[in-house]
């Protein structure tokens, strides 16, 4: 009961966040060179654990249906499965656990040192704002990077699709991307997207929202930065499915 | 219970600059401030005594709207602080500036960076006119040629000198010191203890010092006030501390650390 008093209370105070974090944002003047400082932080540097992580799950859920299908004579369809899985599945969800990780930890550990160190403090007692200063352009800039990464996921998964599906099932590259565009709509490629929109967003004010109510010195970033990756972590891989139900309604 | 002093608010007849009356505090189940009152006046130096813990950083947090009180009243310049929104704090936080305990320099910018930070917030004046404040703040603190370093090149003691440059880079009017000489050497607290007193004498300012250092103390404050069970139970000059009919305040501020030092830990 206490548990989930205390998830009700940081749902809340997560929401009460966004709304100040987006009043904050375009209240004047409006800063864009925090937000491109932090897309290049979060976002760019990023980039090769994402493409690292993407190619490896390619070839691995190549490797499993072509095998797997072969029994039922199935093989050929690999490069139909892979595609679907990677594009809809696990290109945007593997990215936002990895930059949830990797970005998310990053920030509440950054925020959570600043309060402990008074910088928070020092931020308002010299006239400024903390949420617009630091809640404000992490956001945004993970809004903006995480559909991008997404879509690097998606090509270099299926390249890794590509090499594992040639090798496994002798198919030429020519037929596998035939197979991937007849597979692949619109709608396959945007409900990845849509997703990672929605994790970038999580990843973001979750990790800053912990950062900001760290308490207990140093020992309390410690603990605000594993907290960060667990909450986060549980909110992509849960409300992936709530949104993947939605855009399976909507949209088939 | 302990007598409180029958007249805390001493001043002479003189309308005090800031002022707390009935002030209560608390985090949870911990009571930080039951009543406390003290008035702060134009020029003075005052200082805040009281054991570690005790919530002294706490009082001058209230007084420029960082932690919020509970109850009572605390008003600066003639306006209440308790009952301002964020944004209607600016104009007290131009004219309250405090240096923090860790200076909370911002360890991504330099040295320049970090004065200018207030002078942006509050569109101080042009670039040049900007960078002309910054050596100025840096000269009086003793830091000048030292706009380019980061705040991880410099020492504990440059760093609250700088802390203090930055402090006063928007010509604030009270200047409050939350512990400003702990965990210093001897050299850098007489040197910051200096500054207070030199800034003092310089500028006019009215500063309120939070500390639990004896030497300190006596060095810079014409007044002294100590927080003694949640409230505060003696303001006047260091030597009628040693008349205060309370034991606690006599003992404290005899400069007794080793027994002090046990009372607090």
């Amino acid at each position: 009961m206490r548990a989930f008093r205390a998830l009700l209370a940081d749902a809340g105070g997560v929401a009460v966040l966004s709304v100040q974090a987006f009043f904050a944002f375009f209240r004047s003047p409006i800063e864009w060179a925090p937000v491109l400082n932090q897309l290049d932080h979060s976002g760019i540097r990023s980039w090769s654990i994402t493409a690292l992580t993407a190619v490896f799950t390619g070839m691995v859920l190549a490797l499993q249906f072509a095998v797997g299908l072969e029994s039922y004579g199935g093989s050929m369809y690999t490069g139909k499965l892979v595609a679907l899985g990677i594009v809809r599945e696990l290109g945007p969800t593997l990215t936002a656990l990895l930059v949830g990780g990797r970005v998310g930890s990053g920030f509440a550990a950054e925020l959570g040192s600043m309060v402990v160190n008074e910088q928070v403090d020092a931020i308002r007692a010299l006239g400024a704002d903390p949420i617009k200063k630091l809640v404000a352009p992490r956001v945004l800039a993970c809004i903006i990077a995480l559909p991008l990464l997404t879509m690097l996921a998606d090509a270099v998964g299926l390249f890794g699709g590509l090499l594992i599906t040639m090798r496994e099932v002798g198919v030429t590259s020519q037929f596998f991307f035939t197979q991937v565009t007849d597979t692949l709509g619109f709608v396959d490629l945007m409900h990845g997207l849509a997703k990672s929109v929605f994790f970038g967003y999580f990843i973001a004010i979750i990790g800053c929202f912990v950062g900001l109510n760290t308490t207990g010195g140093t020992e309390g970033v410690g603990q605000s930065t594993t907290r960060a990756v667990v909450n986060i972590s549980i909110t992509v891989l849960v409300s992936n499915y709530l949104l993947s139900t939605i855009f399976v309604a909507i949209y088939g | 219970m302990v007598e409180l002093d029958p007249d805390p608010t001493d001043g002479g007849g003189a309308t005090p600059l800031i002022s707390f009356r009935g002030v209560r505090k608390a985090f949870g189940p911990k009571v930080i401030y039951e009543d406390a009152t003290l008035d702060v006046f134009a020029g003075e130096t005052l200082t805040i005594l009281g054991g570690s813990g005790t919530g002294k950083s706490v009082l001058i947090k209230m007084l420029i709207g960082l932690l919020r009180a509970d109850g009572g009243s605390i008003q600066a310049f003639g306006q209440e602080v308790t009952t301002l929104p964020e944004r209607g704090l600016l104009d007290i936080r131009k004219r309250i500036a405090m240096l923090f305990q860790s200076a909370a320099l911002f360890d991504s910018l330099t040295v320049e960076q970090n004065i200018k930070y207030p002078l942006r917030e509050h569109h101080w004046g042009t670039e040049p006119a900007m960078n002309e404040r910054v050596a100025e703040v840096l000269e009086m603190v003793g830091m000048e040629g030292s706009q380019k370093l980061k705040p991880s090149e410099l020492s504990g003691g440059m760093r609250k000198r700088v802390g203090l440059a930055r402090a006063i880079a928007m010509k604030p009017e009270v200047i409050l010191y939350d512990e400003p000489t702990t965990g210093l050497d001897p050299v850098n607290v007489r040197r910051i203890n200096g500054l207070i007193l030199s800034l003092q004498a310089r500028l006019g300012v009215t500063s309120i010092v939070v500390t639990h250092d004896m030497d300190s103390c006596f060095t810079v404050s014409d007044r002294i006030a100590m927080l003694y069970e949640r409230r505060i139970a003696f303001v006047g000059t260091a030597e009628a501390t040693q008349e205060c009919d309370i034991p606690y305040v006599r003992e404290f501020t005899r400069g007794g650390k080793g027994t002090l030092d046990a009372d607090v830990v």
